[in-house]
């Protein structure tokens, strides 16, 4: 297996806190990878210094064996690594559709027409179709302020893989769905992801989600990755059950609606 | 699932009818016509910006510096043509719009609108303290050529109008197409997410400058314009009344739609001169009034009206 991704020593403090130390991972090609740990763990941490949306104290970052470290979001984009986020990251006021067909605008290789109508017949296909692959289409006139949650969050989705990209990010995909569309919706995503090709990593507190759809899972507890390696095999470790699986099934209320993060 | 828009059919119609109008219409009427059309190519600029969640309380500055060029190049170095006059005002607001451009694209809000006013406020500062210049009383404009030929006084006012309604005409036109483009959804997804937009691979800066500069060259022309009937400019253009005046303007209209603007201005100044007649020391009361209940009861502009009464005609 080729790998996509590495980090190097990745490092990341706030003043006093360390929020990441130390983060050595590397993701290979197709793979799909469950990212577990508490809250405060670092995980959106680590994904926001791949992505470029906070620089690294220390460490770096290789994209196929390019060095990416202090890259800019939208550099990152068009490397080909995405991203979605723990809270949607939309476009409210305008509609499912056109949230897509901004998507698939800007991320297209032309430059952003002054005078090309964005919503073309063509165009408009293309993004109904993105949107059928997430089944969210029949959202597509509603706008998005009036959306249900799981649908905001496939539509964020949906976006970020417009890009057609070789690895994306899924920063807890299901928070703030409700527990009985979480399969429903992983569904929907990981197919769509194995059909594009790329390789994922997730977020997730279920383990149950985790065990379900991750062959590899890497545990953060208190900036640091306290395991790495195949599901069954990291879900077992003994640090991990004591620090991150024990207390999650007390913790049954992660951090849903927290919207102090992007 | 597209609606047909017939926008750009009426507003040839429009244009057509503009010009046939003005053959008819009484000095008076052909001057305010003329300064609205003006206004409203400033307006249309700050609706652009508007819709990018910015507002610009400094248009005036390019308004000014059109109408200056269009005076300084009459009075002190013998250009008089008319459309040429236009393209050196829009490029040279252009160029100082993306030098300023540089700094300001990086300021949103509250911090946007203070830094534009204040540089409006520069160039006022400037012109007041510039007597070859004429400091305050500005100085008078010569009178403009059209392609070699020199009209007469009487037609004047109804060349500098024609030149109006053409201008207006291509700038609504296709300004209309640039809200529907991918440039023109990139100014609502700055407004509404900026987060998005940087991890959809554009920058949002650049976006904001790009728009920035094409205000500033869309309010350079309404200036010029403005100057060429009006046969006189002064630093009154830079001041942040006129500024303020645009911001009103645009409020009045609408966002919604680029005709709004238009629209906006033509009412705005009809109501100016009415209110001017009725009450000559209160007519600032009569206008904060109108826009308050603008406010009030419409709060996307005056365009709102129409669009209502148009969605309601399909249902029917
Ligand atoms: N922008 C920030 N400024 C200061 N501290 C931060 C910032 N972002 C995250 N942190 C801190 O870094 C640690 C890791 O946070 P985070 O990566 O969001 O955790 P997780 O996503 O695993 O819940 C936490 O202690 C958090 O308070
Ligand atoms: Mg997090």
């Amino acid at each position: 297996m080729s790998s996509i991704l590495e980090t190097k020593g990745l490092t990341k403090s706030f003043g006093a806190i360390t929020a990441a130390a130390n983060i050595n991972v590397t993701i290979n090609e197709k793979e799909i990878v469950g990212v577990i740990g508490s809250n405060g763990a670092g995980k959106t941490t680590f994904i926001n210094m791949v992505t470029g949306y906070l620089k690294p104290t220390g460490g770096s970052i290789l994209f196929r064996g390019r060095d990416i470290t202090g890259f800019s979001p939208r550099q990152v984009t068009r490397t080909g690594i995405c991203r979605s986020f723990q809270v949607a990251q939309l476009f409210p006021e305008l509609t499912t559709l056109e949230n897509m067909l901004v998507a698939h605008a800007m991320l297209s290789k032309k430059r952003l027409g002054m005078q090309a109508p964005m919503k073309s017949q063509t165009n408009i296909d293309t993004a109904m179709a993105a949107l059928s692959g997430y089944e969210i289409e029949s959202y597509a006139d509603a706008p998005v302020a009036t959306l249900p949650q799981g649908i905001r969050k496939l539509l964020d989705i949906a976006m970020a893989m417009a890009s057609g990209p070789d690895l994306l990010l899924l920063d807890e995909p299901t928070s703030g769905v409700a527990i009985e569309e979480k399969f429903g919706l992983m569904d929907t995503v990981m197919e769509a992801v194995k059909r594009s090709g790329a390789a994922s990593l997730f977020v997730e507190h279920d383990m149950e989600i985790v065990s379900r759809y991750a062959t590899r899972v890497i545990a953060f507890y208190d900036g640091h990755i306290i395991a790495d390696g195949p599901t069954e095999e990291a879900l077992n470790n003994p640090e991990v059950r004591e620090y991150i699986v024990g207390s999650e099934l007390h913790l049954q209320k992660p951090e849903d609606d927290q919207n102090a993060e992007n | 699932m597209l609606k047909t828009d017939n926008t750009s059919r009426n507003l040839c119609i429009a244009f057509v009818l503009l010009l046939l109008v003005g053959l008819i219409l009484p000095n008076w009427l052909a001057f305010l016509t003329t300064i609205a059309l003006a206004k409203a190519m400033v307006v249309v600029g700050l609706v652009m910006l508007m819709r990018a969640g910015l507002v610009s309380f400094g248009q005036g500055l390019y308004y000014c510096l059109g109408g200056y060029t269009v005076g300084i190049a009459g009075q002190h170095l013998g250009i008089t043509d008319a459309v040429g006059i236009l393209f050196v005002s829009a490029f040279i607001a252009g160029c100082l719009a993306a030098l300023l451009g540089l700094l300001l694209c990086r300021y949103r809000e509250i911090f946007f609108a203070m830094l534009t006013l204040a540089f409006s406020m520069i160039l006022y500062g400037v012109l007041v303290k510039t007597s070859e210049l004429g400091s305050t009383d500005g100085f008078n404009v010569a009178k403009v050529t059209l392609l070699g030929w020199q009209p007469s006084p009487g037609q004047l006012s109804l060349v500098v109008y024609s030149l109006a309604c053409l201008v207006a005409f291509l700038t609504a036109f296709f300004m209309h197409r640039y809200y529907q483009s991918g440039m023109g959804f990139a100014g609502e997804a700055v407004r509404e997410n900026e987060i998005r937009v940087e991890y959809l691979g554009v920058s949002p800066q650049r976006v904001v400058f790009i728009k920035y500069v094409l205000a500033a060259m869309l309010a350079a022309v309404g200036g010029s314009i403005t100057a060429m009937i009006a046969g006189h400019v002064d630093p009154e253009m830079a001041y942040w009344t006129t500024s303020g005046e645009f911001v009103f303007v645009a409020l009045l209209g609408g966002t919604g739609h680029v005709v709004a603007a238009f629209i906006g201005a033509f009412l705005f100044e009809v109501i100016r001169t009415i209110a001017f007649d009725l009450a000559p020391y209160t007519w600032q009361m009569i206008l904060g009034t109108t826009l308050l209940l603008v406010i009030f009861f419409l709060p996307k502009g005056l365009w709102s009206l129409l669009k209502a009464k148009k969605v309601g005609g399909n249902n029917v």
